[in-house]
């Protein structure tokens, strides 16, 4: 323990808590242990001005926390907008730099580092066979003779079995296609990594570390906004950058344009087109989970 | 009255020799030492536990599904004392609710050190939080394993209280009652198996015996800790439990003992045969992988201690033998916690979804914590027999309630 100072508070908070869970009305004494409403409501139940006040407590917080403006936004799915992503396997190079600048653009902890995709590197000879799958690789020397790179991320099920388990409803699909969380209400019971069958979501096992002068500013409450310890996380797409019109970060920064995104609803749409002309697969197929991210060989 | 009957609960537990009060100071001591752990745990974060994305549940998850287990074993003694009316049994059977209600204690609490985020467990609540009902597990099982509580707590209350007041229990609300817990161990065992087995992604775990496993197990790990403590009763206090009863009990837990391992060797049957990818994760358990082979001594250990105990328990002399008894009780528990523990959880876990293998062993903080939480349960359970057996034995009675015998 570095910080002995936070220590103590979080201490305190945990027995205000359960003094809390014993006599709900004598909190009033405790310190805040979160920038929200200790005793909020559920996301989908807070009125327009209570969400407001709530995001605008986060900016505060998280302004004061960083030294710079923050701003979080609570962007609203656009109507008649399904997202879909697709992945050209046979153009992939596992160079990783979808990797890093995902954790740059979305906030992730540094230390313990927390990284959205995870590249698998693969035998040829072996084919899409996970057992033998190593995330580990040297990147400075791919592609390497003999192996293919297989990006792995959450794949946004539209039958998804995170959100399922959930006990508390803090995991929910967005209705653009968008599998999303509400950091403030998880309570980290990690029911939804145990059930995912990607490995996509990712628990913050401490503090996270983020230097402020990394951070990324432009912030949604359901995406990339500074997350507490002990609550789970994962891809969001870029929703903050998504439901703007912009593509996820990953998708632009790949320099063999391996990462196709965009709107199902769209014909004119890049995703449309590789649907319509390449054959795509999807990962685990056999478990139902009916992903909106696809996998195909473009050549 | 009900001032009398705590003051008197006081002066019991207060009251003891020497090796009461060093067995009560050293849970207290177990305790403070967990609550410190925990502190650190949850000052630095789960990062303290050897818990990582690639296995998120292990060690306390795994007690608490060994202890739902034995909370459900309540049932055993439920099902002959009431359903059969038999009595040298249904002295007893309120043992089993007291551990019963322990047991889901040490539950709660394996639940409450596992989480990442404490503060936000409210949200659990009704009214406050958001159950997501029907489709999370979990949720299912936060309400069946509270409802259980509340249910074994009402029946032990009742009958202790009327006993102490020297009236019999109304047998048109306790009989019902205590047949509804026969259902609700079952009900409690099942959700929780449940937990596991709708996990599509953990192939290990995906088996429609698992259920069954679960139940089977759970009525040979709950009966032993009884039939040790009966035992002890027998020889410390006045508590007269009859010979018949602690063999039939023993003779019961070899068929489930049996029906356990049967099924542990249809499961196996399975993975090896078929020899599909899944079987990576049997063979992780059973054989290890590669360098990474921790796990086997500990499984093949339980099968030994459960096989031993099988073969004690179904022979009729070794059965009846105090000390091949409690040996058999001692390996069977172990037998089962090595297997409903560590032995369901990280194997279900390793390799994860993607392949990869990381070897789990449990940290000092989670030894430490899982220690205190075991010790708050043994205290309790402690403490009710403590106070449950002279009102049993009808020494604790208040001292308006007439005297003599009490039919229950």
């Amino acid at each position: 323990m570095t910080d002995t100072a936070d220590t103590t508070v979080s201490r305190r908070d945990l027995l205000c808590t359960i003094a809390g869970c014993a006599a709900a009305a004598s909190v009033a004494g405790c310190s805040e242990p979160t920038h929200t409403d200790f005793f909020r409501h559920h996301l989908h139940e807070l009125t327009p001005e209570q969400l407001k006040a709530m995001l605008a407590d986060l900016e505060q917080e998280f302004s004061a926390k960083y030294g710079k403006d923050v701003t979080v936004a609570m962007t609203e799915a656009r109507p008649g907008v399904s997202f879909a992503y697709a992945l050209d396997l046979s153009r992939c190079i596992g160079c990783r730099r979808c990797v890093h600048a995902c954790v740059k653009e979305n906030n992730q902890s540094r230390e313990p580092a927390v990284q959205w995709i995870r590249v698998l590197e693969m035998d040829k000879e072996k084919g899409i066979d996970l057992h033998h799958a190593n995330a580990y690789y040297e990147a400075e020397t791919v592609p390497r003779p003999g192996h293919f790179y297989m990006p792995v991320a959450c794949q946004h099920c539209r039958n998804a079995p995170c959100v399922k388990s959930c006990p508390v409803g803090a995991t929910w699909q967005e209705p653009d296609g968008i599998v999303a969380i509400d950091y403030d209400w998880c309570i980290g019971c990690r029911c939804c990594m145990a059930s995912c069958p990607y490995g996509a979501r990712h628990f913050n096992w401490a503090e996270p570390e983020l230097p402020a002068e990394e951070l990324n500013p432009k912030t949604h409450y359901l995406g990339n906004r500074p997350r507490p310890k002990g609550v789970v996380e994962k891809c969001t797409w870029c929703i903050h950058r998504t439901r703007e019109g912009l593509y996820p970060a990953c998708v632009e920064v790949c320099p063999v344009g391996a990462r196709k995104f965009g709107d199902l609803n769209d014909p004119a749409s890049e995703i449309r087109y590789v649907l319509e002309n390449k054959r795509v697969f999807v990962l685990k197929s056999e478990l139902n989970t009916r992903p909106r991210f696809y996998y195909f060989y473009g050549v | 009255m009900f001032v009398r009957f705590v003051t008197g609960s006081i002066r019991i537990v207060t009251r003891g020799n020497a090796l009461y009060w060093t067995w009560i100071v050293a849970l207290l001591a177990m305790i403070t030492a967990g609550v410190f752990a925990y502190l650190h745990q949850y000052d630095a974060g789960l990062q303290s536990t050897s818990m990582r994305d690639q296995v998120s549940w292990a060690f306390y998850i795994g007690n608490f599904t060994f202890l739902v287990g034995v909370a459900a074993a309540a049932v055993l003694l439920v099902i002959p004392a009431y359903v059969y009316q038999w009595k040298p049994i249904k002295e007893v059977a309120i043992l089993g609710e007291l551990l019963a209600i322990s047991a889901i204690s040490m539950c709660g609490l394996f639940v409450f050190v596992d989480v990442g985020s404490p503060l936000n467990l409210m949200h659990l609540v009704p009214g406050i939080g958001r159950l997501n009902l029907p489709s999370s597990l979990l949720a299912w099982d936060v309400l069946v394993l509270n409802g259980y509580l509340v249910l074994n707590f009402t029946i032990v209350t009742y009958l202790l209280f009327s006993l102490y007041r020297g009236t019999s229990p109304n047998h048109r609300i306790f009989t019902p009652l205590v047949l509804l817990s026969i259902p609700a161990a079952i009900g409690i065992h099942t959700v929780t198996a449940f937990l596991y087995n709708g996990l599509a992604a953990r192939p290990f775990w995906n088996s429609a015996i698992l259920a069954p496993r679960f139940i089977a197990s759970a009525l040979c790990s709950g009966p032993a800790v009884l039939l040790v403590l009966m035992m002890l009763l027998r020889r410390f206090t006045r508590f007269e439990i009859t010979d018949t009863a602690i063999w039939k009990i023993a003779e019961l837990m070899a068929y489930a003992m049996g029906f356990n391992l049967f099924l542990l060797g249809a499961e196996v049957f399975k993975e090896f045969y078929s020899n599909t990818e899944h079987v990576v994760h049997a063979r992780y358990m059973f054989l290890g992988l590669g360098e990474h082979n921790a796990l086997p001594p500990f499984l093949w250990t339980a099968v030994a201690c459960s096989v031993i105990a099988f073969l004690l328990f179904l022979v009729p002399k070794t059965r009846k033998n105090p000390v091949t008894l409690v040996i058999g009780c001692v390996l069977i528990y172990a037998g089962v916690y090595i297997e409903k523990g560590m032995g369901l959880v990280i194997p279900g876990m390793t390799p994860d979804t993607l392949g990869e293998i990381y070897e789990y062993v449990p940290s000092t903080t989670e030894v430490v914590v899982s220690l205190g939480v075991f010790s708050v349960g043994f205290l309790l359970f402690t403490l009710m027999v403590k106070v449950a057996t002279p009102i049993m034995l009808g020494e604790f009675r208040d001292a308006s309630a007439p005297k003599g015998e009490i039919a229950h």
